[in-house]
């Protein structure tokens, strides 16, 4: 909301005071009042010392071929009446005769120029005409010349005062919903007065009525008064169709709104200051002046203003005519048929206020917003409508000749005034953190219209003004006081809880994880949780991702129910930006349909070792594991989803499921457009994060000597080394005490589809020495389990 | 000492001076000091000089044998040096030719900044609460004193999902469902912090992206007011930004508090930071969280973790975030 310093002195009687001449510390008034400047734009020019001259005469310089000496009549502004003051001039495209802008002694040019008498070559040079660009008139003016003025003015006068320039400031507001106010000057006006403690006044105008009265001329009757909150209307005779005048067109330039012929202007014009807005009818075209206003009906349809043909639903409101003809979208749009036109004589204006969220609906299912859907949407002011309809008036009669018939029609429809609002003092100083007193209280609402009696000696009755629908509760008069008194004025204080802060161990947990990927040489990526449905498809994973209903692309169109393509689309960027081996890691949730209200999001880490195998993949499980300190891991080799068939296993964690650990499939690789390997891990945070909050349980030390043995076997490649070792360890409790993965040998020697393992395995007792037959029964024991439970044979 | 000795002492000397290495020095040490050195056996010699002699005669021995190891000890200690330092020389590295070797891991920009603002705001105090990304709108937005078909919730751009109800499931616009969640999940006093990931349904561009992450913060107490707000505005300020930076509020709008206010940072070189929004919380909000707002009142406030972290370290366009490119990833 563009808003102009001189329009909002209008309604302050007694000037806004020394303010007024800072316009930054304006602004920051009016941003401390909420009302936020964007921007503060200055306009026109102030031309101080610039006045009409005329050329008397012109003669060639003695010394100097580009310059010429010009003898001007300043009409007495700057040197006697009818007598030449000499100025050195460097254009030559003006002749005797023509009226010049005259820059005199002492002038500070737009520039920052400042003009003296000056000698040039040996002539005195008693100021500086002008050309436009000096003028700072915008760029359509010749910028070579000196701007020849129109032949009528007044020798002598100020140029601002010839061309009817004015300064002004432009504060571009950003205006919050909850103040349908404040996309007002009256609005802003008030407010700032309030702030500023000047007077604020806006008197309703005063109209010279002509008869018939407007109730003779036209009716108007509500259908339905959910749709229309209250409808006001006048009529006017005479209309003399042309442009507005200047200042009003300036005024409405500088607020952002093009000027088009005089009614419409006074029609925004009144919209902008009042903040209701307005609309006029031909009251030719509108049979025996009778406006009908109700809900439209399926499969109505009228043509807007626009010319676009518009379908109305039931949900939508108009104005009809006498012949119940849509001749206006309620709120939104008038119509095509009752629009004015350069033979307009006769007038029907109209100035309503409708309901919110039916102008709210109707312009979004329409895709149609106006200046005053805008503003009926956020709330106009019912009690506002005479004084809009008097301006109109007022200003119509100024401008465009009118006659005004006497009186204007008013139609009551849903409108009913706010219920008071109880204002308790302590609630108010409580949540403000102030000690103001009651009198304190009701002066800052009574200086913003909020008027109030006292009930009892602890608390106000608040009458909310017409113009505040978002105010209806104690809070909201209580956020009034609070921005009238100040916010800066509660101070500071910082509350001390009585708990101490903390992290859960599930947020404790998540950040070892992440320590530990990243101490592994692992980045963390971020990518987007959105997927395409083919990226699934292309990662060999299901598609029942949850979708998106109102998606923007549909690269983005679902939620992802793995980490696995968002990291695999990393590693291709990364590839085709010359980074080939990226390793990254991701920790972040996944979205799972379920058939509860709301998706499981499970929080999983996953790391991609891109040109890496499953070996490397694995040494990182292992390591994340070691330094997490993480017994009890599992795996188990087979086919994992989007994995390749026999270099994936699932990990599982004290016998639950935990991730996988493996190979991405090349194929799923290559529809990727992944060059080479690229090895994956993927782990569930939650048993993590659990387990991490439970620190491992101290084991003492055994002070007894331990001792080593090495068993080898020879065993199908399809037997799992890890499920050997288990076996190992469990056969050998309780002495054995680790049992390591040292050797692992192929060779023709051992057959096809064999290989040998070899295990080194550390035993020890907590109570004594090992005795020779400690160790060769327990070395027996963990032959006799692999032996016997896999297809094993002992190496010798 | 006796002539003899001086002639043992001096040949002794004159060995040491001459010799060139350490394992020299050792062979010197068993001829001149050794069993069958002439000063040994000179020792032995003593029990044939007359009684009153011999007290003499051993002192005068023992300070030539004293001379010749102080030489030798002497001569060692300076010989092993020399031969360390060339030793050393010997080995002589070139260490800028040694390769960076292996790359280390960075934590994403993002992430640095969310752990860093839970560890200020656990000092003061704040706990850490969290909640589902997908919501139902009760939570994201009637709860939140923004009823259907409130205009304003037009403004939020929201991604809707196909899962529960038809047309009232979302993904989070913001962090403050989590509030609700909170005072549903637990009495008063309340003091969190809700950092985490929301949606809004924006076309990517240099200041916007479908998905970014907020903090938010919640306090529901006895006796919370607008100075405690801008008070812990102010606390955080300081711990976050440093030392000379400041806080303000100014009055502002949004549904689910009233008073409302925007909060500004201030450099020390004077200029301002819009940084985010807050207020006392509404009493609506309140009583969606199952809380009497005539016993508890509260604050609450929220701003965006990315903006911070772009800001910290001067990156000017917010896609940069989730492009994954490890030359990005690495600079921080």
């Amino acid at each position: 909301m563009k808003i102009l310093l001189s329009w909002l002195t209008e309604f302050a009687p007694d000037g806004l005071g020394p303010i007024a001449q800072d316009p930054a510390a304006l602004g920051d008034v009016l941003t401390n009042l909420g009302l936020v400047v964007e921007s503060i734009e200055h306009t026109g020019n102030s031309w101080d010392g610039i006045v009409v001259a005329k050329v008397l005469d012109l003669q060639k310089h003695p010394e100097a071929d580009r310059i010429q000496l010009v003898q001007v009549d300043t009409g007495g502004a700057a040197s006697p009446a009818g007598e030449g003051l000499q100025i050195c001039c460097g254009a030559f495209n003006m002749s005797v005769g023509d009226l010049v802008p005259l820059a005199t002694i002492g002038t500070t040019m737009g520039n920052g120029m400042e003009i003296a008498q000056r000698k040039m070559r040996g002539q005195t040079s008693n100021g500086m005409l002008c050309s436009a660009a000096e003028l700072e008139m915008g760029d359509d003016a010749d910028a070579d010349g000196i701007f020849i003025l129109d032949a009528g003015l007044t020798i002598g006068t100020p140029l601002a005062d010839a061309l009817g320039a004015e300064t002004d400031v432009v504060f571009d507001l950003d205006v919050e919903g909850n103040r349908p106010d404040a996309l007002s000057v009256i609005g802003v006006a008030r407010d700032l007065c309030a702030k500023l403690g000047v007077a604020f006044s806006a008197p309703v105008a005063e109209l010279d009525e002509s008869q018939p009265g407007a109730n003779d001329l036209a009716s108007v009757e509500i259908l339905d008064n959910e749709l229309c909150q209250r409808f006001g209307a006048r009529v006017l005779h005479n209309i003399t169709p042309g442009s507005s005048p200047q200042w009003m067109a300036q005024r409405l330039i500088a607020a952002g709104q093009r000027p088009i012929s005089n009614i419409v202007d006074i029609s925004n014009y009144v919209m902008l200051e009042l903040g209701q807005p307005n609309h006029t009818y031909d009251l030719d075209k509108v049979p025996d002046g009778k406006l009908r206003v109700r809900m439209a009906r399926d499969g109505e349809s009228l043509v807007t203003l626009d010319g676009q043909t518009r379908n109305v639903t039931s949900a939508d409101g108009l104005i009809c005519d006498g012949t119940d003809t849509p001749i206006g979208l309620a709120g939104v749009m008038g119509g095509e048929s009752t629009e004015i036109s350069d033979s307009t004589t006769s007038v029907l204006l109209e100035a309503a206020v409708w309901d919110r969220m039916t102008i709210a609906k109707t312009s979004r299912h329409l895709n149609l917003r106006s200046e005053a859907s805008t503003r009926f949407e956020r709330g106009a002011d019912p009690l506002g409508i005479e004084r809009a309809l008097a301006r109109f008036c007022q200003l119509a009669v100024e401008i465009c000749g009118a006659t005004v018939a006497e009186g204007e029609i008013i139609v009551a429809g849903g409108w009913e005034p706010t219920a008071p609002v109880r204002l308790r003092r302590e609630k108010c100083n409580l949540l403000l953190t102030t000690n103001l007193t009651l009198d304190e209280m009701a002066n800052y609402l009574d200086r913003i219209g909020f008027a109030s009696d006292p009930d009892g000696d602890a608390a106000l009755i608040v009458q909310v003004p017409s113009w505040r629908p978002d105010s209806s509760i104690e809070e909201d008069l209580i956020e009034e006081i609070g921005r009238h008194h100040g916010y800066e004025k509660s101070g500071k204080l910082v509350p001390v809880p009585e708990q101490p802060g903390s992290l859960t161990p599930a947020q404790k947990g998540r950040r070892l994880i992440r320590r530990a990927f990243l101490g592994a040489g692992y980045s963390e990526a971020m990518p987007m949780p959105f997927l395409a449905p083919e990226d699934l498809r292309n990662a060999g994973l299901s598609e029942d991702g949850i979708s998106l209903a109102n998606p923007l692309v549909h690269e983005e169109s679902i939620l992802r129910t793995s980490l696995m393509p968002g990291l695999l689309k990393a590693v291709a960027y990364n590839q085709s930006h010359r980074s080939a081996d990226v390793r990254l890691f991701e920790l972040g949730r996944v979205y799972l349909a379920n058939d509860s209200d709301l998706p499981d999001e499970p929080e999983q880490v996953a790391a991609v070792l891109a040109g890496a195998s499953a070996v490397e993949a694995t040494a990182l499980l292992h390591e994340i594991a070691a330094v997490l300190s993480l017994p009890g891991m599992r795996l188990i080799n087979g086919p994992r989803p989007g994995m390749h068939p026999g270099r994936s296993a699932e990990i599982q964690f004290w016998g639950k499921h935990l991730g996988e650990v493996g190979e991405v499939h090349p194929a799923v690789a290559e529809a990727f457009e992944i060059e080479g390997r690229v090895g994956w891990l993927r782990l569930e945070t939650g048993p993590i994060t659990t387990a991490l909050s439970k620190p491992n349980k101290y084991k003492r030390v055994s002070r007894y000597p331990s001792s080593d043995l090495d068993l080898a076997f020879v065993v199908n490649d399809s037997t799992s080394a890890h499920e050997v070792s288990v076996a190992i360890a469990k056969a050998g409790a309780p002495l054995a005490r680790s049992v390591e993965v040292f050797d692992v040998f192929r060779g023709p020697q051992l057959g096809d589809g064999k290989r040998s393992l070899a295990f080194a395995v550390r035993l020890q007792a907590d109570d004594r020495t090992l005795s020779d037959s400690d160790v060769s029964t327990t070395r027996q024991k963990m032959i006799d389990a692999v032996t016997k439970k896999f297809e094993a044979e002992l190496r010798a | 000492m006796t002539s003899a000795h001086e002639s043992m002492v001096s040949a002794a000397i004159a060995a040491i001076g001459a010799a060139a290495s350490t394992v020299e020095l050792k062979a010197i040490h068993a001829a001149h000091l050794g069993k069958q050195a002439p000063l040994t056996k000179a020792k032995s010699e003593l029990g044939n000089l007359a009684p009153e002699d011999r007290k003499a005669a051993g002192q005068a021995l023992n300070t030539a044998r004293k001379t010749v190891e102080a030489a030798l000890a002497e001569a060692e200690q300076s010989m092993a040096r020399a031969e360390l330092d060339a030793q050393l020389a010997t080995e002589t590295m070139d260490l800028t030719e040694i390769p960076s070797g292996t790359s280390v891991g960075h934590a994403h920009i993002v992430a640095q900044a969310w752990e860093e603002l839970e560890d200020v705001f656990v000092g003061m105090g704040f706990r850490v609460a969290e909640g589902p990304e997908v919501e139902t709108d009760w939570y994201n937005f009637d709860a939140l004193n923004l009823p259907p078909e409130h205009p304003a919730r037009d403004g939020f751009d929201t991604i809707y999902v196909n899962h529960g109800e038809p047309g009232q499931t979302v993904l989070r616009t913001h962090t403050s469902p989590v509030q609700i969640r909170t005072m549903l999940d637990q009495k008063p006093p309340i003091y969190i912090v809700a950092p985490g990931r929301v949606f809004r349904r924006d076309t990517a561009d240099a200041t916007h992206m479908p998905v970014f992450h907020q903090i938010e913060g919640l306090v529901v107490d006895k006796g919370i007011g607008l100075a405690h707000l801008a008070g812990t505005i102010e606390a955080f300020t300081t711990a976050y930004f440093g030392e000379g930076f400041s806080s303000r509020l100014r009055p502002n709008h949004f549904p689910f508090t009233e008073p409302s206010a925007e909060f500004d940072i201030q450099r020390p070189d004077g200029s301002w930071l819009e940084l985010g929004g807050c207020g006392v919380v509404h009493p609506h909000v309140l009583r969606s969280g199952g809380i009497d707002p005539e016993e508890y009142s509260g604050f609450a406030f929220g701003f965006g973790i990315d903006r911070l972290a772009l800001l910290k370290f001067g990156v000017d366009d917010l896609r940069e975030l989730f492009t994954n490119d490890v030359r990005f990833l690495s600079q921080f």
